[in-house]
C-alpha cells in the first residue's frame, strides 16, 4: 500500500515539474528575458482544458447513437478543439514568448564556386577527342529510349483508332424503347412534351443511346429523334422549351444545361443559340407494323463533342 | 386585449389557409363571368377566344388551368410579354372559385386534380423528376434558366399546382398528358417534390441546394475572409525586444 | 530531456547545426506572408483526411443497384463509386464529416493558394532569385486545379459526371490530336473504359499527390534557402540583409496557431455547412442532366469561358481542326499559364532590371505591373462572372442572352479600363504620400 502511495506521490512530483535542477548558464542569454504573464499562462491552461473537454465530447458524441446531428456536433467539437488550440498558441505568441527582431544577411551567390564546377567538369573530358559528337550520340541514344520507355502509354487506350467515336448502338430496324425498357407507339408521341429513348437491348450509358422524341408535326412522319448529347461538350439535352403561345413567347428548342446550346427540332438541330458547333444528329425513324417507332438507320452524323473527324465520317453501327 | 389575441391568433392562422383552400365557399359563375372581364378579356378576348399577340385562347383550358394560374398569382399578367411569375394573389377565396368555374365553363376542360401522392413512391418519382423535370427544375427543385426565361423553384408549389403545371404545361415548360405522365407516374412525382421540399440535409446548413455556387461563395466570404482575419491577426506587429 | 533527445539526434544524423540554424531562422513579419501557410496545412488536412476516405472508397463505374439506407434512391441503379461514397456519407460514423472536410479543405485550399500568388505577384516577389520558386508554386496551382477536378469527379454523382463530359470534349477539341488524346485518357469514347475510374484514382490519391509533395517540398527548400522577401520597412531592412522573428521562439507559436485556426475553419465547415450532397443528385448517368450544374468554384472561369465563345467549329474544308469547347477550355488556361509563367522574364526583358531583389514593392510602387496585372486578372475574373450569368437571371432577371453579349464585349474592354484606372490610383496614390511627408 505504501508503495503505491510512494510511487503515486512521485508520479505528481514529476507532472508538476520538480525536475533535474538547472545546469549553471553562461551570462550572455541568447534568447533574451521577458516578464512572466501568469494571467496569459492561466489563460493557455484554461483554453488547453476546453480543448480536452472538446476532444472528449467528440468521442462521446460518436460513441452514442442516439445523438442525432451527428455530423454537426461532430464537426463542432473537433472545430471549436482546433479554434481553442489556435486561441492557445496565439496567446503564447503574443503574450508568453519574447518577440525579437533579428538580421540575417540574404544570402549571397557563390562565383567562385559555380567556376570551380565548371572547371571540374571541364577538366573532367580532357580523354574526349569528339565531345560534341559523343554528347549528340549520348542524347540521340537516351532520347530514343525515353521515347520508347514512353510508347506503351498508348495502350492506355485505343488512341490511333478514331473510329471508335463513330460507333453507335444504333441501326435500321432498332426499336425504340422508353425508361422502362417498354417499346413506344408512335401516336402516343404528342406535342408540347418530350420523351427520352434508348436502343432496346443495347447499354445505355453509351453517349450513342439516349435520343430524344418530339413531335414536330401530325401524324408518323411528325416525329422526330435527335442524339440526346449536346454536341458541344456532351452534357445531355434535358431542357425542352415549348411555348404556350408563340405569338409572345420564344420558339421550340432542345437545349443543353451546361452552356445553354439550344437546337430546332423542326430544323433539323440547327443551332439557334449558345457555343455548339454542330447541328444535333437527327436519327430517322420508321413505324412498324405494331405502330411501335424503330430506328430507319444511324444518326445523320457522329454523336457527342466535335473532333478533327467529326464532319468527314459517319455513324456507325 | 382579448382583440388583440384574437388578431394575433388569425395572423398566424392566415398562412396556413393559404396552403389548401378552405372548404365551404361556393362559387359564383356570373361573377366569375365579371371578374374575367375586368382581369383577363383584355388579352384573352371577351369571351376567351384569345387574341393575336396578347394571349392565348381558353377554350377547353377547364378549370385545372384556371385553378392554376390564378392560385399561383401568375395571372392576371400585365405585360403579354412578360413571363408569368409567383406573386401575391389579390382575388379572395370566393372570387378565385367563381372565375375558375367561369373558365371551365369556356368549352369542356379538364377539372382540378387531387394528386395522392402520400403512399406514392418517392424513389420512382425522383427517377421520372431527374429525366423530366430535372434539366429545367434542378434536381433538387431549386429552378433555374434556359434562354428566354427563369425556371421557378417548385418550394412554394402545392401538390395540386404541380400536378397542374405538368398538365398545363405553363409558358414555355412542355405539357404532359395523361399518356406521356400517368396519373401513377404524377403522383409519384408529386412525393418527391414534397420529399425534397425537405430533403435529407444531415450535413449542414444546405446552402440553397445548389452545389457548387453556394459553396463557392461560402470558401470565399466565410473560410477565406475568416483566414485572412486570422493571419492580420496573427501577424500583428508587436513591441519587439 | 530535451537535451538528451537533441544529442541522441545529433549522434545519429548530425543534425545538431541545421537544428540550431532553424531554431534561429529569421522570418519577416508581415501578415500577407502567412497565405502561402494556409496553403499547406489545407493540403496537410487534405491529405490526412483523404487517406480515410480511401479507406472507403470503391474505385469502380460498374453499374450495381442501390439496397441500402437511403430511401429515395432505392432500386436505382449506380456504380459502385458512387454507392461505396453514399454508404461513406449515409452510414459510416464520421464518414460525412470527413469527406465534407475533404472537400471544403480542397476549396478553401485553391483559394489560399490564389491569394498567395496574388499576394507574391503584386509584391514582385517572384523577381530573381526567387523566379524559380514562383514556376515551382505555378506547377502547383495548375495541379492542385486537376487534383481538385479529379477529387469530385471519382464520387460518379450527376453533377461531377456531366462535367467529366465537359473534360473529354475539351480533350477531343484539341487540334488535330484530340480524338487521340480523348481516346488515350478515357480508354475509349466517353464514358471510358473500365479502367477510366481507376486510372482516375490512382492519379487523385497517389501521383497528382506525390507531383504536389515533391513541388510543394522544393518551393519551401528554395524558400528557406533563399530567405524570405521582406518589405522595406526601416534602415535595417535592406537587400542585403533580412530582418524579423526568429523561428523559436517566436515564429514558432504562431505558425501553429495558424495551422489550428485552418483546422478549425475546415472542421467547422465540415460539421456544419452540407457541401456536395450527392444524394440529392443521385447517380451520374449518360442521358440525364440537371439545370445548374456547376463545376467547383476553381474551375468557374472555365465554364464561363466556353458559355461566352460563339457557336462555331473552325473547319478547313472538311476537316474540323478546331472544334469549339477549345478556345475556352485550352487555350484560355494555357495561355494564363504561359503569361503567368513568363511574366518574371518578360519584366526582366522590359525593364532591363536583371538583378537580384530581396525588398518587396507595395502595388502601388509598381504602378506597371500593378495595372497590367490587375487588368489580366480582370479578364480572369469575367470569366468567373459570364459562368454565374445564369444565377444573375435567376436572381434580378437579366435576360441571359443579353448578358452573354454584354460579357463579350465586357471581356476586352473592362481590363484595358482597368488597366488605365489602377495605373492613375496607383500614381495618385504615391504622389499622395510624397506630398504628405513634405
Amino acid at each position: 500500500m505504501s508503495r503505491i502511495k510512494a510511487l503515486l506521490i512521485a508520479a505528481i512530483v514529476l507532472l508538476l515539474g520538480r525536475g533535474r535542477p538547472r545546469r549553471e548558464r553562461s551570462e550572455a542569454r541568447i534568447v533574451p528575458p521577458g516578464t512572466p504573464d501568469p494571467r496569459a499562462e492561466t489563460l493557455v491552461l484554461v483554453l488547453f482544458a476546453a480543448v480536452a473537454v472538446c476532444g472528449i465530447a467528440f468521442i462521446v458524441v460518436y460513441a452514442i447513437d442516439g445523438i442525432g446531428h451527428q455530423t454537426q456536433l461532430l464537426g463542432l467539437a473537433l472545430g471549436l478543439a482546433f479554434a481553442l488550440l489556435a486561441v492557445a498558441f496565439i496567446v503564447i505568441a503574443r503574450r508568453l514568448v519574447v518577440t525579437e527582431e533579428l538580421a540575417e544577411p540574404y544570402p549571397a551567390e557563390h562565383p567562385n564556386e559555380v567556376e570551380t564546377i565548371e572547371e571540374i567538369l571541364d577538366e573532367s573530358e580532357s580523354r574526349f577527342t569528339r565531345r560534341r559528337l559523343v554528347k549528340l550520340a549520348g542524347t540521340g541514344a537516351l532520347g530514343t529510349l525515353g521515347l520508347a520507355a514512353l510508347t506503351p502509354a498508348l495502350s492506355l487506350g485505343p488512341a490511333l483508332d478514331t473510329d471508335a467515336l463513330t460507333k453507335t448502338p444504333w441501326r435500321r430496324g432498332r426499336r425504340l424503347v422508353d425508361d422502362s425498357g417498354k417499346p413506344i407507339a408512335a401516336t402516343s408521341i404528342e406535342a408540347e412534351a418530350f420523351y427520352t429513348a434508348y436502343p432496346e437491348g443495347a447499354d445505355r450509358e453509351l453517349i450513342g443511346s439516349p435520343i430524344v422524341v418530339v413531335r414536330i408535326g401530325p401524324g408518323d412522319e411528325g416525329v422526330v429523334a435527335y442524339s440526346k448529347i449536346c454536341t458541344h461538350a456532351g452534357c445531355a439535352i434535358a431542357l425542352y422549351r415549348k411555348p404556350t403561345f408563340p405569338d409572345t413567347q420564344p420558339g421550340p428548342a432542345l437545349v443543353c444545361p451546361c452552356h445553354y446550346s439550344s437546337f430546332d427540332p423542326a430544323d433539323n438541330g440547327k443551332v439557334i443559340f449558345g457555343p455548339a458547333g454542330r447541328a444535333l444528329p437527327r436519327l430517322p425513324l420508321e413505324v412498324d407494323v405494331d405502330g411501335n417507332l424503330r430506328a430507319a438507320g444511324n444518326f445523320s452524323g457522329p454523336v457527342g463533342p466535335s473532333w478533327s473527324g467529326v464532319r468527314q465520317r459517319e455513324a456507325r453501327s | 386585449m382579448k382583440r388583440l389575441l384574437f388578431i394575433l391568433v388569425l395572423l398566424f392562422l392566415a398562412p396556413a389557409r393559404a396552403a389548401e383552400p378552405p372548404q365551404g365557399v361556393v362559387a359564383n359563375v356570373a361573377q366569375g363571368k365579371s371578374l374575367y372581364a375586368a382581369n383577363c378579356s383584355r388579352c384573352h378576348g371577351s369571351r376567351g377566344e384569345g387574341l393575336r399577340d396578347q394571349g392565348p385562347s381558353l377554350k377547353d383550358v377547364g378549370a385545372l388551368s384556371g385553378d392554376f394560374y390564378v392560385r399561383t398569382g401568375y395571372m392576371p399578367l400585365d405585360d403579354p410579354h412578360a413571363q408569368p411569375w409567383r406573386t401575391r394573389v389579390l382575388f379572395s377565396e370566393q372570387e378565385i372559385r367563381s372565375l375558375v368555374a367561369f373558365v371551365a365553363t369556356i368549352g369542356h376542360g379538364p377539372a382540378i386534380p387531387t394528386p395522392h401522392w402520400r403512399s406514392a413512391s418517392v424513389p420512382a418519382g425522383k427517377k421520372l423528376f431527374t429525366d423530366r423535370c430535372a434539366g429545367c427544375h434542378q434536381i433538387a427543385i431549386a429552378g433555374g434558366v434556359l434562354p428566354g426565361a427563369r425556371i421557378p423553384s417548385l418550394n412554394q408549389a402545392t401538390p395540386r399546382q404541380i400536378a397542374e403545371a405538368v398538365r398545363i404545361g405553363p409558358y414555355l415548360m412542355p405539357k404532359f398528358s395523361r399518356r406521356a405522365i400517368t396519373p401513377t407516374q404524377l403522383n409519384d412525382i408529386v412525393a418527391y417534390v414534397q420529399y425534397a421540399k425537405q430533403p435529407d440535409d444531415r450535413g449542414g446548413w444546405a446552402i440553397g441546394h445548389l452545389g457548387p455556387w453556394p459553396e463557392g461563395m461560402v470558401t470565399w466570404l466565410l473560410a477565406a475572409s475568416a483566414l485572412v482575419a486570422t493571419c492580420i491577426v496573427i501577424g500583428r506587429r508587436q513591441k519587439r525586444t | 530531456m530535451i537535451r538528451r533527445i537533441v544529442r541522441f539526434v545529433d549522434q545519429r544524423a548530425g543534425a545538431a547545426p541545421f537544428v540550431r540554424k532553424a531554431l534561429r531562422y529569421v522570418f519577416p513579419d508581415h501578415w500577407s506572408f502567412l497565405l502561402g501557410e494556409v496553403a499547406l496545412y489545407c493540403f496537410i488536412l487534405l491529405v490526412a483526411t483523404g487517406i480515410y476516405l480511401t479507406l472507403f472508397f470503391e474505385d469502380s463505374r460498374s453499374q450495381t443497384i442501390y439496397h441500402g439506407s437511403y430511401k429515395p434512391l432505392q432500386g436505382e441503379p449506380m456504380s459502385r463509386a458512387y454507392e461505396s461514397v453514399l454508404h461513406l456519407s449515409l452510414d459510416v460514423k464520421a464518414g460525412l464529416l470527413i469527406r465534407q472536410t475533404h472537400h471544403w479543405a480542397a476549396n478553401v485550399f485553391l483559394a489560399a493558394i490564389v491569394l498567395h500568388v496574388l499576394r507574391v505577384f503584386f509584391t514582385g516577389a517572384f523577381r530573381k532569385p526567387r523566379d524559380l520558386t514562383y514556376l515551382v508554386g505555378l506547377a502547383m496551382l495548375f495541379t492542385a486545379f486537376v487534383e481538385g477536378y479529379l477529387g469530385y469527379s471519382l464520387v460518379d454523382d450527376l453533377l461531377s459526371g456531366m462535367g467529366l463530359a465537359i473534360g473529354y470534349s475539351v480533350a477531343l477539341s484539341v487540334p488535330v490530336i484530340g480524338a487521340n488524346l480523348g481516346l488515350l485518357l478515357w480508354g475509349g469514347p466517353f464514358p471510358g473504359s473500365p479502367s477510366f475510374f481507376p486510372r482516375m484514382y490512382i492519379a487523385h490519391v497517389l501521383i497528382l499527390p506525390l507531383i504536389i509533395t515533391a513541388l510543394l517540398t522544393l518551393h519551401l527548400v528554395l524558400v528557406a534557402s533563399r530567405h524570405h522577401t521582406q518589405f522595406r520597412e526601416s534602415p535595417k531592412t535592406t537587400e542585403k540583409q533580412v530582418v524579423g522573428v526568429p523561428t523559436y521562439p517566436g515564429q514558432a507559436p504562431r505558425s501553429l496557431g495558424l495551422m489550428f485556426a485552418v483546422f478549425a475553419v475546415l472542421f467547422l465547415l465540415g460539421g456544419l455547412v452540407q457541401i456536395n450532397p450527392i444524394w440529392l443528385w443521385g447517380p451520374y448517368h449518360v442521358g440525364e442532366a440537371t439545370n445548374g450544374a456547376q463545376p467547383d468554384w476553381y474551375l468557374g472561369w472555365l465554364i464561363g469561358a466556353l458559355r461566352l465563345v460563339p457557336a462555331f467549329d473552325l473547319t478547313v474544308g472538311g476537316y474540323t481542326l478546331v472544334p469549339n469547347p477549345f478556345w475556352g477550355g485550352a487555350l484560355f488556361p494555357v495561355v494564363i499559364l504561359l503569361v503567368l509563367a513568363l511574366w518574371p522574364w518578360a519584366e526582366r526583358k522590359v525593364t532591363g532590371d536583371d538583378g537580384l531583389h530581396n525588398l518587396l514593392e507595395r502595388p502601388r510602387d509598381n504602378a506597371w505591373r500593378t495595372s497590367l496585372g490587375a487588368a489580366f486578372l480582370t479578364w480572369i475574373f469575367l470569366g468567373f462572372m459570364s459562368g454565374s450569368a445564369d444565377r444573375v437571371t435567376v436572381w434580378l432577371g437579366l435576360d441571359y442572352a443579353a448578358q452573354i453579349w454584354a460579357y463579350r464585349v465586357l471581356v476586352w474592354v473592362l481590363p484595358v479600363v482597368v488597366f488605365f484606372v489602377v495605373r492613375r490610383a496607383c500614381r495618385e496614390l504615391v504622389a499622395w504620400e510624397r506630398l504628405k511627408s513634405e
